[in-house]
């Protein structure tokens, strides 16, 4: 049918759009790829996208949200509105296979995925350094320079690096 | 009770009983988060440091997860919520309100004069009194948000799902520290006694009992502050006697902050906090 096809066709345009907008912090990386993408619906000029944060204390969602609406107005869209919902969270696990590569490009371990399960030590302890690949780490500290990262020391490269850390 | 309620579906009593849970949410938030981010820059440790200011962090975002479901029920927007209400208007306990200075700090480093809250922790402030306090405030966090997962008020639901993946990391912090501290030297050990005894009546005052405790626990949408209080003693009790810590019993709690009746401390805070949205209340961030 016409109709249905046009709205893939216009659904299909914003996440196209929402593939360039990136993470302020993390700028290698698309907030598709991130998964925080939650829902895209488009008809001709209007376009609703709900995205959930990674931490409720995201400095960066803002900025997102703002990035968002840009890019898609873009691509031609009139009316678009960025819903920001809870439901279902946000979890690490979200984050795309071509996301991990990409952090792990960019200096910072994937999250170990927990597979609907909780985030345990063993979990959080278990990272492989980004740079050599050794699972040799140390973990140093749960917090560090962002909230969604994590300090670890390779001991096979001698190196302190940071993790994109697990959230269930 | 099998009913699921949105800001539209809640009645009258049932939206005002909402409305002053979400106020002790959000104002317990941002007041434990704003004394925590007090130890940025000078915390005892680096890892310290950072610890502090993340939870702190994450807890603003909580504040601002609570204050705009109060928005949704017509409330003023969060940022007004959080910087031009006066501490009357203010619904957390005392706990999170409490200084970490000792009551007798005096004398300031005239040399460092810009900030006078900062200069007095910087040479008077005990870490012990904050990190005791995040342990015990962490533990009733978590359990409060695992109940309020399955509440009947569906936004409220989501956003306590969500806070608990976060809290995660607050409690392993909270608890590792506590284990290592409690059980390191006889100073560390000392100094972790006597926090928890100068804390504990103001924690318990975390679950100050509210008029409007049957209406919400009725509903389905919180559970009762006294059912809480109970499960939040049977866990930390193991938790503080595996450290090695003696835990106050006959403590009479100090209650008051639900219904706005707070101390200097929430009054001085408040000024800190406040001090620069309210010079430009109307300004763009």
């Amino acid at each position: 049918m016409t109709t249905t096809r046009q709205r893939t066709d216009a659904t299909q345009r914003v996440w196209n759009a929402l593939q360039d907008v990136t993470d302020p912090e993390i700028p290698d990386i698309s907030v598709v790829e991130l998964g925080i993408i939650q829902r895209v619906e488009a008809t001709d000029d209007t376009a609703t996208i709900d995205m959930c944060p990674t931490f409720a204390g995201c400095p960066a969602l803002d900025y997102m949200r703002d990035d968002i609406r840009k890019h898609v107005t873009a691509a031609g869209f009139d009316h678009v509105r960025v819903n920001i919902v809870f439901d279902p969270p946000w979890t690490t696990d979200r984050i795309t296979d071509e996301g991990r590569r990409k952090l792990k490009a960019f200096g910072l371990a994937p999250p170990t995925k927990c597979s609907g399960g909780p985030v345990t030590e063993a979990i959080i302890r278990d990272v492989a350094c980004p740079f050599c690949d050794s699972h040799d780490t140390t973990l140093e500290s749960i917090f560090g320079p962002t909230l969604c990262r994590a300090i670890h020391y390779c001991n096979a490269c001698r190196q302190s690096f940071e993790q994109f850390k697990p959230v269930e | 009770m099998s009913d699921k309620y949105t800001p539209d579906t809640l009645t009258p009593e049932l939206k005002a009983a909402v409305i002053d849970l979400l106020y002790r949410l959000a104002d317990d938030s941002i007041v434990i988060g704003h004394r925590n981010s007090e130890w940025t820059g000078i915390g005892p440790i680096l890892e310290e440091d950072i610890a502090f200011s993340s939870t702190a962090q994450d807890k603003m975002g909580h504040a601002l997860a609570f204050y705009n479901l109060l928005h949704e029920l017509g409330e003023p927007k969060p940022d007004d919520l959080a910087f031009l209400r006066d501490a009357k208007d203010f619904r957390c306990c005392s706990f999170v309100a409490m200084s970490h200075l000792p009551a007798n700090a005096e004398g300031d480093v005239p040399e460092l004069m810009n900030n006078p809250t900062r200069n007095r922790l910087i040479v008077h402030g005990d870490w012990s009194i904050s990190l005791m306090r995040q342990f015990l405030f962490v533990e009733a966090d978590v359990l409060r948000m695992h109940a309020l997962e399955s509440s009947t008020y569906q936004p409220l639901a989501a956003i306590a799902r969500k806070i608990r993946g976060e809290l995660k990391y607050h409690l392993m912090h909270a608890e590792s520290m506590l284990r290592h501290l409690a059980t390191g030297t006889d100073e560390s050990r000392k100094r972790m006694q006597q926090a928890l005894n100068s804390v504990y009546p103001h924690a318990l005052g975390l679950f100050e009992p509210t008029q409007h405790d049957k209406t919400l626990a009725n509903a389905g949408i919180a559970p009762g502050e006294t059912h809480l209080r109970d499960e939040w003693i049977e866990h930390i009790t193991p938790l503080l006697a595996g450290a090695g810590l003696r835990q106050p019993t006959d403590v009479e709690p100090v209650f008051g902050g639900r219904k706005g009746r707070h101390g200097d401390e929430l009054v001085a805070l408040l000024a800190d906090m406040q001090k620069i949205y309210r010079m430009e209340p109307t300004g763009t961030w």
